[in-house]
């Protein structure tokens, strides 16, 4: 006679172990706490697995949303088109936020170049003065990636990466200017985590057609741009600075006027602009 | 199809509804039936969780000890909801957008725990599934027609394809602004249990208590 394998053995005291919790009457106070731990243990792993496996895709779609709220603020979308290939219209550029100054490609490579990493790492951001920061974004990388548009050689949109504070969320956005830095071409979120209906229409298409043809700076050079409560009064003199508030949404609001208070101002993209006001275009 | 299967699987469609006669599901089915297509993939997310999760709650249900049921079914539906919520992140990248928080919210959806509390608690693994997915089929059932109804009256199309031509695109058409509110859906799912129990007069429900007649004397 042969002895059976001692992985046998191994294996039915195992499975006499499972019978006997399995055994075990449903409400002892062991058998609740391993129920508990088995489901939270099988749960964990798949929602992980789906979390770990999925995460490329879902990465690749963020990054092609991005590029296609890039490509409609700046009017260059075009339903149907690949995004990819339309993107190549778009030159992302490298800007040092403080000097204002562009920065050349062999520096800082944009394609590689992360500003919201860059905004948490102590070595490449600062921290902003808690009160000029209106934007609520703690620190702000040093630098940022813009995106300009060309026609015949000359700049035609240049567009600002924005993110503030809204009610619930942070709001991520482009802000699309024309080349004389103060007039409005478009604006745009395209991540939030507002209320849907309430403030989750910063993202609704007619709300957004309103910025079109506002100008950022008025005579003086002041920063006017707001979203107001309430509608905007045709013969208001401030009617050309100013955008209907979100019923519904004061604070959502107030945060996209903040928000642009702070990217427009001197903390943000502001000594770009200045630059390109006062001197035109160089890059 | 037996007794039993046909019973779990068809009478949540009319007879039992989940929406027009248990009154479920009333939050998703008024936030996203703006557009047939929103509704239709959260009908998919729906019915994924619906049935998986009464299949497994089934299986473990002679294990499951009763002081902590309810968190072990949240568990399992919370978890499965979360997996359909990374899919739909990574093939349906636009809608999920669209559908924002509502594809979270299957969790506190009353029928997804309403289904295994009542059935999946007490029946075997295929039956639990057939009972979720019948009643997933239900609950599409009236998003469709609700989400249907709401791009055709609001917007004039189906699916994105304009079919009604608008009148500020030179057609014949004015859209019906309410119906891309919320509100609208209250009226069309009122419309709909009106019919159903028109034609299912059993669905009628008596009155709770009689409205009281006030007479000239008592009001003198």
């Amino acid at each position: 006679m042969r002895k059976p394998p001692a992985v046998s053995t191994w294996r039915n005291r195992l499975l006499g172990r499972w019978r006997a919790v399995l055994a075990l009457p449903n409400n002892s106070t062991l058998k609740t706490m391993l129920v508990a731990l088995a489901v939270c243990l099988v749960c964990s792993v798949v929602v992980s697995a789906a979390a770990v496996l999925l995460k490329p895709l879902q990465d690749d779609n963020r990054s092609l949303d991005r590029k296609r709220n890039i490509l409609e603020v700046a009017g260059l979308y075009q339903a149907g088109q690949d995004v990819n290939l339309l993107f190549g219209q778009v030159e992302p550029k490298m800007v040092e936020l403080a000097s204002g100054e562009f920065v050349d490609d062999g520096v800082i490579d944009p394609a590689a170049y992360d500003p919201l990493r860059a905004a948490r790492d102590p070595a490449q951001s600062t921290e902003v003065r808690p009160d000029r920061d209106f934007a609520n974004i703690g620190r702000r990388e040093r630098y940022a990636t813009v995106y300009l548009v060309r026609r015949d050689d000359r700049l035609q949109h240049l567009i600002l990466p924005v993110r503030g504070l809204g009610l619930y969320s942070t709001l991520y956005g482009f802000l699309a200017l024309e080349a004389d830095a103060t007039t409005v071409f478009g604006f745009s979120v395209y991540e939030h985590g507002e209320t849907p209906g309430l403030g989750g229409e910063v993202d609704n298409p007619k709300w957004r057609a309103q910025w079109r043809g506002k100008a950022v700076y008025d005579e003086n050079g002041a920063l006017r741009i707001e979203v107001i409560k309430g509608a905007v009064a045709d013969d208001s003199p401030s009617a050309r600075h100013q955008v209907d508030g979100l019923s519904g949404a004061t604070l959502t609001s107030r945060g996209v006027s903040n928000m642009l208070r702070f990217w427009l101002g001197d903390d943000g993209f502001g000594p770009l602009l200045n630059k390109l006001r006062s001197t035109g275009e160089k890059a | 199809m037996t007794g039993a299967t046909r019973k779990a699987l068809l009478d949540p469609l009319f007879n039992n509804n989940p929406i027009t006669l248990q009154i479920l599901g009333i939050c998703s089915a008024l936030a996203v039936t703006t557009t047939l297509a929103a509704s239709l993939v959260m009908c998919l997310a729906l019915t994924v969780v619906l049935v998986l999760s009464s299949g497994a709650i089934s299986l473990i249900r002679n294990h499951i000890p009763t002081n902590i049921r309810i968190i072990v079914q949240m568990t399992i539906v919370a978890s499965l909801v979360i997996v359909v919520d990374q899919f739909l992140k990574a093939y349906a990248y636009q809608i999920s957008k669209q559908l924002s928080v509502f594809v979270g919210l299957i969790i506190t959806n009353c029928i997804v725990l309403g289904r295994a509390e009542a059935f999946a608690m007490s029946n075997p693994v295929r039956l639990s599934m057939l009972d979720g997915l019948g009643n997933a089929i239900g609950y599409s059932l009236i998003l469709v027609i609700v989400g249907a109804l709401r791009e055709l009256l609001g917007a004039g199309s189906l699916l994105g394809y304009q079919l009604l031509p608008l009148v500020t695109e030179g057609g014949w058409f004015h859209p019906v602004g309410i119906m891309l509110l919320p509100p609208s859906a209250f009226f069309i799912i009122g419309l709909l249990i009106w019919a159903l129990r028109t034609w299912k007069t059993e669905q009628i429900e008596k009155p709770e208590y009689q409205i009281h007649q006030v007479h000239r004397t008592e009001v003198l």
